[in-house]
């Protein structure tokens, strides 16, 4: 172009400024634009609803027990059955599912994060921060994980669940957090990281708006496979009789109970089960959207 | 035979293409090449990237993958190849042609002796005994160049240098005595002065076995002193076809003349803008319905858009494809030199000055217990100043420490010898403050725009980084200002790098650059990874911005042609020191150190007739290991005056003290103990 047209342009500019096509806004559009984005949020969202609105609709609370129906199947009275206790299968499914979805995706996202941080932080400033952070991941994959997790289950009382999704996390994220570590290294020559360091950002604003959005595809995979790892876990701990206790339930005690009797009573595990697998469904359709929407060539499939 | 090409008397053709058409699913990257060689004689195709040149080659030989499809002819003596089995190609690739790439390395075998592979090629096609091959192999090495052959070729490839490794290649590319010899762009990964012994080698190939070559290549200097016929290449076709002085001197089709039009010369002095063109080279995927230059091109008419020009015949042996071929004209011719133009007066205000930095790596060995087992000087005393509104050109070839000591001045840590003041600050004692300060005042540009730009970030957020780092709230006015000062469009602020062709890129790699209004701009290689016609449009661009924004630049870059055509001031180095710094007209029109005086004449101009009468300065040899460099004089193993004109009295000199830069007139210093002045371009 040559310099009349640039000054031109120049003076075309002068103008109301136009919406600002930051990255956040840009990988918003994209995420909504594709089918799976918007399926899997929709999903996800009036799952969310069902686990917290849903109660409310129900006569019966999860620690009610009507002791005229045991072992019912789904009737107008009860929505999806009773169970032997003569707890209402709806009221307690939701409860289970507001514990799940909650501990689940919490614990994902916090293990990913923390995976990402410290493996990005090892990785960009070596020397010693690598050395002390790499000496606490290697300490914490050596730790058998689930004996810890059991040991320290009296604690999880009512009300504890938050630190009982900070101690699933702790359990998760340091393979991720390696492989995080590696890539920064090789990410960190690259010259748009030098760029940055020559334009002046500090180096942990660096990683945050350069590091690990480059890393974005692996995170999110990382993060969708820890939210069915994370619900399969508290899954089994609750199984065994730690995690969520009674009267407490989670989907975890709800599968180990209702599995017991799901050859004669369908309607004690399938419930269950069948929001299991949809959740699980609904937040890898949201991985898989949010990965396509921040790689910037991932619509592009054909020649340009 | 094909009817429009010079019949000459002589031996009939031995390659012959016709109508040759390539196309990958729906893409048609090839459509009708038509070209044939005689023995003896050089072809030279040009183009941009993307053009379909190397696309044409590997269909000729049979190396396009499994989805491409080949329609047309290509006639090795007569016999056709497109469709031939697989086991007949075999039997003339390598003998009857053969190939010389582009990246040396991976053309050889890593993994086995340089010696072995050559004979190994000699075996393939000749039914000789492994003794009688590795003879055979040594008497290439040595007709090639490369020094006591008996020894090399026991080495493996990694131990040779790149233009060993290409001699090594063109070894065994004549190693059957082929007919025809296909170099794809076989000196471009190559410094100057090793393409000038590449090319010489070349030379003396083809004269030993008589084979006709085709030569790709994107250079136009190369090919004007190599090739006999041009054929010039652009969306797939070629546009202009004829001996090289009518596509040089009499240029018939807008796209030959924009393109010679568009290349920065060393020859040229005085400043005359170069002619970039338009546009971009279309996609394969989504040709314009016309002409496909027609969207690019100044002499544009509604004809153009109509339909496909055919090559009309337009002079002996000469065919251009443009409906108005008969009005154009090729640019105006090359003004004489004109001399040294008057000296400006320097600015006062120092923006920029290094002195005697040094700056040594240590080489260490083992895994476990790392032990020093030598230091490699990349910089090694190297003082300059750049004045406020000045460029200064560093260039060198590779290994000469001009990275280095650009990462010495962008890191702001404080140097291991030596003083860099950055703006007035010296930046062994900076304060947060003023850190932060030239942070803001001194800005990049990256030679590979691509790598430059984080992948994952919209133009809109690459070009506010900067603006937030330093505290300006609500960029995005900014941005589109930034946008249109460099020519794109602001409402693309949305898009992603990948989204931007190569010039576009590295246009919004200098918006990003000049966002904070920097007083300094250092720019590594900024055009180098661009095509000619993109490249000028991105130099005038540089040069019209510095004029009207005030900025002061320091320009580090290997193609002396860009430095000449952008600089003020320009600094030679060698092997981490200044050979050579003056004023740009006074080192390129009378340059005083030996190594300037190479490297200037190791240039090839796009001027055939200068091109075939010019004399060489061949340096000898490659550049030594900075591990372990010559005593005294650093270049005195390569320098010609060194060899052939000093007497041993005055060798002692070179040998023993390292010379300093000393001034030698207005403004020019060289470190040479014998410097004078010269003409060499």
């Amino acid at each position: 172009m040559t310099l009349s047209e640039e000054e031109l342009a120049e003076e075309l500019t002068e103008g109301p400024p136009p919406a600002v096509p930051s990255r956040a806004r840009v990988v918003a559009g994209r995420f909504f634009r594709s089918a799976q984005g918007r399926v899997g949020f929709t999903v996800l969202a009036l799952m969310f609803l069902l686990a917290f609105a849903g109660p409310l609709f129900s006569p019966w609370t999860y620690t009610d027990k009507d002791f005229t129906a045991f072992m019912q199947p789904p009737s107008a009275r009860h929505w999806f059955g009773t169970l032997q206790t003569g707890s209402d299968v709806f009221a307690v499914t939701l409860r289970g599912m507001q514990k799940s979805l909650v501990v689940g995706l919490l614990a994902a996202l916090v293990s990913t994060a923390l995976a990402a941080v410290v493996g990005a932080f090892a990785g960009y400033f070596l020397g010693w921060t690598d050395r002390a952070l790499s000496w606490v991941t290697d300490l914490l994959l050596v730790l058998p994980a689930f004996l810890i997790l059991a040991i320290l289950s009296p604690l999880f009382g009512p009300g504890q669940w938050p630190l009982f999704v900070v101690m699933l996390a702790l359990f998760l994220w340091m393979v991720t957090s390696k492989i995080v570590r590696g890539m920064t290294v090789s990410l960190k020559e690259r010259e748009f990281i030098q760029a940055a360091r020559y334009m002046g950002v500090p180096p942990v604003r660096i990683i945050f708006r350069h590091v690990l959005p480059n890393l974005s595809s692996l995170l999110i995979v990382d993060a969708t496979l820890n939210v069915s790892s994370a619900i399969l876990t508290e899954t089994s701990l609750s199984y065994f009789g730690f995690g969520i206790q009674p009267p407490d339930v989670s989907f975890g005690t709800l599968i180990a109970d209702g599995s017991k009797t799901a050859i004669y009573a369908p309607w004690t595990f399938w419930f269950v089960a069948g929001l299991l697998v949809v959740t699980v469904l609904a937040v890898n359709l949201v991985g898989d959207a949010l990965r396509d929407a921040f790689d910037p060539s991932s619509s592009r499939k054909g020649p340009r | 035979m094909n009817p429009g090409l010079p019949e000459g008397a002589a031996p009939g053709p031995v390659l012959e293409v016709s109508d040759l058409h390539v196309s990958f699913g729906g893409v048609r990257a090839v459509r009708g090449v038509s070209y044939s060689v005689r023995p003896g004689e050089v072809l030279g195709i040009v183009g941009e990237s993307g053009s379909g040149k190397s696309v044409t080659t590997a269909a000729v030989m049979g190396l396009l993958p499994p989805g491409a499809r080949v329609t047309g002819s290509v006639r090795l003596h007569g016999k056709e190849l497109i469709g031939a089995p697989e086991r007949v190609l075999n039997s003339f690739r390598g003998k009857s042609v053969s190939m010389v790439f582009q990246d040396p390395l991976s053309a050889l075998t890593p993994v086995y002796r340089v010696g072995d592979q050559i004979a190994e090629a000699v075996r393939v096609h000749q039914r000789v005994s492994k003794e009688t091959a590795l003879v055979k192999a040594l008497e290439l090495l040595e007709l090639v160049g490369i020094p006591r052959p008996a020894e090399r070729a026991l080495a493996f490839p990694h131990e040779f240098s790149g233009g060993m490794r290409q001699r090594v290649v063109i070894a065994m590319a004549i190693a059957n005595d082929p007919d025809v010899i296909i170099c794809d762009e076989p000196t471009t990964a190559l410094d100057v002065t090793i393409q000038a012994q590449v090319l010489e080698v070349l030379k003396r190939a083809q004269a030993k076995t008589g084979a006709a070559i085709i030569m790709i290549t994107h250079d136009l200097g190369v090919v004007a002193g190599f090739a006999d016929r041009v054929l010039v290449m652009y969306a797939g076709r070629p546009v202009e076809v004829g001996g090289v002085d009518d596509i040089y001197y009499r240029a018939r089709m807008p796209y030959t003349v924009g393109l010679l039009g568009s290349v920065p010369r060393v020859d040229r002095g005085g400043r005359q803008p170069l002619t970039p063109i338009e546009g971009n080279p279309p996609s394969p995927a989504a040709l314009p319905p016309g002409c496909p230059f027609a969207p690019r091109c100044p002499m544009r008419i509604e004809a153009c858009d109509e339909r496909e020009p055919p090559l009309f015949e337009v002079g002996d042996g000469h065919r251009a494809a443009c409906v108005r071929w008969q009005e154009v004209r090729p640019g105006p011719p090359a003004p004489p030199g004109g001399g040294p133009g008057p000296l400006r007066v320097r600015g006062a205000r120092t923006v920029l000055a290094v002195r005697h930095l040094v700056k040594d790596y240590p080489l260490v060995k083992g895994a476990v217990f790392k032990r020093r087992v030598g230091t490699v000087q990349a910089v090694a005393g190297v003082s300059f100043d750049l004045r406020q509104g000045e460029t200064l050109g560093l260039v060198g070839e590779s290994g000469s420490g001009k990275t280095t000591t650009l990462t010495q001045i962008l890191e702001l840590t404080p140097p291991q010898e030596g003083d860099i003041v950055v703006l007035g600050h010296d930046i062994a004692r900076l304060s947060r403050a003023e850190r932060a300060e030239i942070r803001r005042d001194m800005q990049v540009v990256f030679q590979d725009p691509l790598a430059s730009l984080d992948p994952r970030m919209t133009v809109h957020d690459i070009l506010a980084e900067p603006l937030r780092t330093h505290g300006r709230r609500d960029p995005g006015r900014r941005v589109a200002e930034l946008l249109a000062l460099v020519g794109l469009d602001p409402s693309h602020a949305a898009r992603y790098p990948q989204d931007f062709s190569g010039g576009q890129r590295q246009r919004i790699g200098i918006a990003r650059a000049l966002a904070l209004e920097p007083r300094l701009l250092v720019l590594d290689e900024p055009v180098s990874a661009l095509d000619v016609s993109i490249q000028a449009g991105v130099i005038n661009l540089l040069d019209s911005l510095k004029a009207r924004l005030g900025l002061s630049y320091l320009f580090v870059a290997h193609d002396l042609g860009v430095v000449r055509y952008i600089a003020d001031r320009v600094a030679v180095m060698y092997l981490g020191r200044i050979a050579e710094i003056g004023h740009v007209e006074a080192v390129y029109d009378r340059p005083a150190h030996p190594y300037t005086q190479a490297l200037l004449s190791a240039i090839p101009l796009p001027d055939p007739v200068r091109e075939r009468s010019r004399e060489r300065i061949l340096l000898e040899g490659d550049l030594p290991s900075p591990a372990n460099p010559p005593t005294g004089c650093r270049f005195r193993t390569r320098c010609p005056k060194f060899r052939h004109e000093l007497t041993d009295g005055e060798r002692g000199l070179c040998v023993r003290i390292e010379p300093e830069v000393r001034p030698l007139g207005a403004d020019q210093g060289a470190a040479c103990h014998y410097a004078d002045k010269r003409e060499v371009v």
